[in-house]
């Protein structure tokens, strides 16, 4: 009792400020040590020999084919699994069946399997030695060391990040809505585009957005698959590994600093998007 | 049949949203790793457990399952405390943290490698002040460890935010008006609330460690025996074309991070019911 009369007063459900001022600060120095001076310092190694040095390195043919191939692989790989998470979450959450806890956790696979296994699988079942991928290989489209091999290892590890975002806000949202639409005589593409679209953008926009920072960032899965040729299969963080391999520290850290812009984008809009979630979540539990 | 496969729907739309995630699904995730199942099967056991049973691949296993449980440890400890600072204290800065935490998710996984390897490595700012200490951190299992606290550190506090933002204050004053201190009522009270959900994020932190490849390969030295992860192995296995290797270390880590998995949900399984609440 000595020590609480000497203080001054504080809820019941409050620690005292001291060890509330040791946690604070605690987690202030381990963010700071792993997450915000490792964040800083992509940028200050990119700089470290001046602007010119870092804008220089970024225009050399083998950096643009990197950041050219990175691009054309999320744009093919980021819209097939937004595709296949919309469609998933509306059959998951619009229907009942017997399995869908199965198949959700299968949904979910790639996310307990290593990226290096992920690439491992890909190689195994479209290798040039493996019967579909010889026969690939052998019409002159060649999976593994190529496009094809790189967009499926990216899809396979971002494969359910879009269909995690949607299911529980659909089924936060339920069935009426769309029940409603159907009954009044609309069609079921126009109940989708009208009614069930409107509801699930932001948490769609949200989870492609995640989608696209991890297909665009993948190392493990596409550093199996890519063979690694330069100005070919090369993607921007596979660059980065080789010009880090190589001593080249400035164009490295500068092709990692766009990869690090591209991350800080992605944290800015989805902590926007999750206030306009959150908003629009209380808005449909108070009608 | 108890229960209709499905129950009719008046919602129109079933055969193709059935079709394209059946379709996809079985493409792009069951027809991989049933490969990688089935290349195992056709070798054999026998085959894959010679593949395994050397000291290098036994060293690195076992250090990517030990530095994996620390980490994840050191961030379920340190996630429930950043959940908890995070959801009750107001300080300047908290709207920043509270957006940084996601960053591991968001910054591709070479990039912080990397950046973690000029930090701690002899001639980075915390590898020199490290040094003066007399301790070596990247390229040893010290930097893998910190590698693999990175990439883990947003599960713990993200399933645990939700959770302590759901307590009712009440429950807190109950117990403090029949007594018990604060550190008591925390002990008691709030942590076993937390604990199926930090639960669920220390599983997924693990997993997630014992699979980790980009952040590790730079910081770790790769040092057979020593600062060698399995992830790295598989690749070398596969630069060598010895495809039974790779298949086999595959197979292994697959087997880990199920076993890993069941352990955790069945610990879920028993606090649920421990506490009452599901």
């Amino acid at each position: 009792m000595s020590d609480r009369a000497s203080s001054p007063w504080r809820p019941a459900t409050e620690e005292t400020p001291l060890v509330r001022r040791l946690l604070i600060g605690s987690v202030v120095v381990v963010l700071v040590l792993l997450l915000f001076a490792p964040l800083a310092t992509v940028f200050t190694e990119a700089l470290r020999k001046g602007w010119w040095q870092s804008v220089t390195s970024l225009a050399k043919p083998e950096a643009w084919s990197a950041i050219r191939l990175t691009v054309t692989v999320a744009a093919i790989a980021v819209p097939l699994n937004a595709i296949f998470g919309v469609a998933a979450a509306w059959f998951i959450t619009k229907y009942d069946f017997r399995g869908k806890a199965f198949l959700i956790t299968l949904i979910d696979l790639p996310f307990s399997v290593s990226p290096v296994v992920v690439g491992l699988c890909v190689v195994l079942t479209f290798g040039a030695n493996t019967w579909v991928g010889g026969l690939l290989v052998d019409a002159g489209y060649p999976v593994v060391f190529a496009l094809p091999g790189i967009v499926l290892a990216s899809m396979i590890v971002t494969f359910p990040f879009v269909a995690r975002e949607l299911i529980p806000v659909m089924v936060e949202q339920g069935r009426a809505e769309e029940e409603a639409a159907l009954t009044l005589g609309a069609s079921g593409w126009h109940t989708f585009r009208t009614v069930t679209l409107p509801n699930i953008r932001w948490a769609l926009l949200y989870g492609v957005l995640l989608c696209n920072a991890r297909a665009m960032g993948e190392f493990g899965a596409v550093a199996v698959v890519s063979g690694k040729i330069r100005g070919q299969t090369a993607t921007m963080p596979i660059t980065i590994e080789m010009l880090y391999n190589e001593y080249m520290s400035v164009a490295a850290f500068t092709l990692a600093a766009v990869l690090a812009f591209l991350a800080l984008l992605t944290l800015g809009l989805k902590t926007v998007l999750e206030l306009r979630l959150a908003d629009q979540l209380a808005a449909t539990r108070h009608l | 049949m108890a229960r209709p496969m499905f129950q009719r729907s008046p919602i129109p739309g079933l055969a193709i949203s059935a079709g394209i995630t059946l379709t996809l699904l079985s493409l792009v995730v069951l027809l991989p790793i049933g490969a990688l199942l089935l290349k195992g099967a056709v070798a054999g056991p026998e085959r894959m457990w010679t593949e395994v049973n050397t000291p290098r691949i036994w060293a690195a296993l076992w250090l990517s399952f030990r530095l994996s449980l620390l980490a994840a440890l050191f961030n379920l400890g340190f996630g429930v405390t950043l959940a908890w600072v995070l959801a009750r204290y107001r300080f300047p800065g908290r709207r920043l943290i509270d957006a940084a935490v996601d960053l591991p998710f968001a910054l591709p996984t070479a990039v912080a490698g990397i950046a973690l390897t000029a930090l701690y490595a002899p001639n980075g700012t915390f590898g020199m002040l490290a040094r003066d200490l007399g301790l070596k951190i990247a390229y040893t299992p010290a930097g893998i460890f910190i590698a693999l606290v990175f990439v883990g550190l947003p599960f713990v506090v993200r399933t645990v935010q939700p959770v302590i933002d759901e307590i009712e204050r009440e429950v807190e004053e109950a117990s403090a008006t029949l007594g018990a201190t604060r550190s008591h009522t925390i002990r008691r009270v709030i942590l076993p609330m937390l604990a199926p959900a930090a639960l669920t994020g220390f599983a997924l932190s693990l997993a997630r460690a014992v699979g980790e490849y980009g952040s590790v390969i730079f910081i770790a030295g790769n040092l057979p025996m020593i600062s060698e992860i399995a992830p790295l192995l598989i690749v070398i296995k596969l630069e060598e074309y010895n495809y039974d290797g790779a298949t086999a270390i595959g197979l292994a880590m697959l087997v880990i991070s199920f076993a890993l998995l069941l352990v955790i949900n069945g610990v879920q399984v028993w606090s649920r019911r421990r506490i009452g609440y599901v």
